[in-house]
């Protein structure tokens, strides 16, 4: 499936949901889904900054392919970053570096959104970008 | 008699909705809410008097130079301060500490040694550290307990002729912890040290008589108390303030200026450089008034009210611990619970229109010292209720069913 397949998929899944609570509690129940990072790469230099909660994510090219594995201390935070990862593991550094994120907006996380918001989505967004950019020159 | 609903009535954004849910704001820790005579002041000055001040030679000026300087004598009055030029505005507490740092440095020496407390806000603590890299003096830290409450021995122990400065708040921001602070000052003076106490969370629950504490610094912010924001002040004795020199150069602050040399202005304009918040200076008057008119002996009853039912409420939640257990606090609780990230919680919370700070407050060491990565922070003042604090454990719980 393509990064905007998936994105279509996760806003029809968020779209069963009438009210925040249910959003927010399926949001944790992909959060338990979350490719966990292995531990040895649990290392300062992975935490994302600009998280109230710690953030590490790891990349790996597989083929032509950027697989990405996560983990956060805090649950809300690790569902943001599953969703995000559903919607770029897996995939070409080239798509990724394309891809818009404006489905966030779709599901009702919007507020997630907010560069001054301290859970730092706007941060993952630019690691895991940052990372397919590394690999595309990789790859170039 | 103190009646929270009418004072309720003075607090227009209380009345507000968040979320779709009627505001619970329990965040007053970090900013208070404005009263609605407060706000008048501030829409007046800016409708009718707006000027600026202490040159001009017409009305306005004059008018605006009066009620700011009417104001000074509020705050003077307030504090119980001994004269009126003893008051340096400031644009808040973090400004006034790093005015006071910026002047030791010009005397203090390799080797002295100078006091903070574990439980500071890092304005109260990374102004000391610049200033101990540029002279070469060591910075120490008086320990604390795991009650959250000064170890006053070690504090003794650390005191000796080498000590020239004590730094210490009067309320700890992270825990509500109320410090000992005239034992903490009459000590530092049998060894000749000066102390500078950070007012800026006691000011808004406890009346301060300066003179009686024999302080040497305090530092107050507005915007905790009722007032606006970027205004502050500094409390100096009137011999320190002749002895620090000037923290910025500009206008205000002189008496001549030559290409040759610069004299400088008389106390306090001497740290009032440049044209200064007059606004938030007036309607910091302003809140002050507010406040002693309700009265600040029934609003620090009432919040100890709040605090012990919110205390024993929350302890009912299974898992859930307070940090900063001292005898004696303000109406602050920093909470965990077993198993959950206090940035989840207050997630959810805000989800619920429940206003509360998570992280680690301005005050990592405090977390470091508890292994912990931060806290749920629910501060609580006078014109709260014990109903917010029923939705607030109501959301505590809700939170804890869908997180854990």
């Amino acid at each position: 499936m393509t990064i905007e397949e998936i994105q279509e998929e996760i806003v029809d899944e968020f779209s069963m949901f009438d009210d925040w609570m249910q959003r927010y509690e399926y949001m944790i129940e992909l959060g338990k889904s979350l490719p966990l990072i292995n531990e040895k790469y649990k290392t300062e230099d992975n935490i994302i900054k600009g998280c109230q909660s710690k953030v590490w994510v790891h990349a790996e090219l597989e083929d032509d392919k950027l697989v990405f594995t996560a983990d956060s201390d805090a649950i809300i935070t690790k569902g943001i970053i599953a969703i995000l990862i559903r919607s770029f593991s897996n995939q070409r550094p080239q798509d990724i570096i394309n891809a818009d994120t404006d489905f966030i907006d779709e599901i009702g996380l919007k507020e997630h959104l907010s560069p001054t918001r301290a859970n730092g989505l706007v941060s993952m967004i630019k690691q895991l970008k940052l990372y397919a950019v590394a690999y595309q020159t990789q790859l170039n | 008699m103190f009646d929270v609903k009418k004072i309720r009535n003075d607090f227009p954004i209380l009345n507000r909705k968040v979320n779709g849910r009627p505001l619970v704001y329990l965040d007053n820790a970090a900013t208070s809410q404005t009263p609605q005579q407060v706000i008048n002041v501030i829409v007046d000055y800016y409708s009718n008097y707006n000027a600026n001040i202490h040159r001009g030679v017409h009305a306005l000026s004059q008018e605006a130079t009066d009620k700011y300087e009417q104001a000074r004598k509020k705050i003077q009055e307030h504090f119980n301060i001994g004269k009126s030029h003893e008051i340096v505005y400031t644009s808040g507490t973090t400004h006034a500490i790093n005015l006071v740092a910026n002047g030791f440095s010009s005397f203090l020496k390799q080797g002295d040694e100078i006091l903070v407390s574990a439980m500071e806000h890092h304005s109260n603590i990374v102004p000391w550290q610049m200033l101990a890299e540029r002279t070469g003096t060591i910075l120490k830290v008086i320990p604390m307990s795991l009650d959250g409450e000064l170890e006053m021995d070690a504090y003794e122990q650390l005191l000796s002729d080498k000590t020239k400065l004590v730094f210490c708040n009067h309320v700890s921001n992270a825990l509500g912890t109320i410090n000992p602070i005239q034992e903490i000052i009459d000590k530092a003076h049998e060894v000749g040290a000066a102390v500078l106490i950070d007012g800026a969370q006691a000011a808004p629950h406890i009346k301060s008589d300066l003179q009686a504490l024999n302080v040497d610094f305090y530092t107050v912010s507005a915007h905790k108390m009722c007032g606006p924001t970027g205004v502050g002040m500094l409390y100096g004795k009137e011999e320190w303030l002749n002895t620090l020199p000037p923290y910025q150069g500009g206008g205000e602050m002189i008496a001549e200026v030559t290409f040759e040399k610069t004299t400088y202005a008389d106390l306090p304009h001497k740290f009032e450089a440049g044209t200064p918040n007059i606004c938030g200076g007036i309607a910091f008057g302003a809140a002050l008034d507010y406040m002693n008119a309700i009265g600040f002996e029934s609003m620090s009853e009432y919040e100890k009210e709040l605090l012990d039912y919110a205390t024993e409420k929350l302890l009912e939640i299974e898992g859930l611990k307070i940090y900063g257990t001292a005898k004696d606090k303000t109406s602050v609780i920093s909470f965990n619970i077993d198993g959950i990230h206090p940035y989840d919680i207050g997630t959810i919370l805000d989800k619920l229109g429940i206003a509360v700070r998570t992280g680690h407050h301005c005050a990592q060491p405090i977390m470091d010292f508890y292994k912990i990565p931060g806290t749920v922070r629910a501060s609580f003042s006078f014109y709260n209720t014990k109903e917010e604090v029923d939705i607030l454990v109501e959301g505590v719980q809700r939170a804890k069913s869908m997180l854990l």
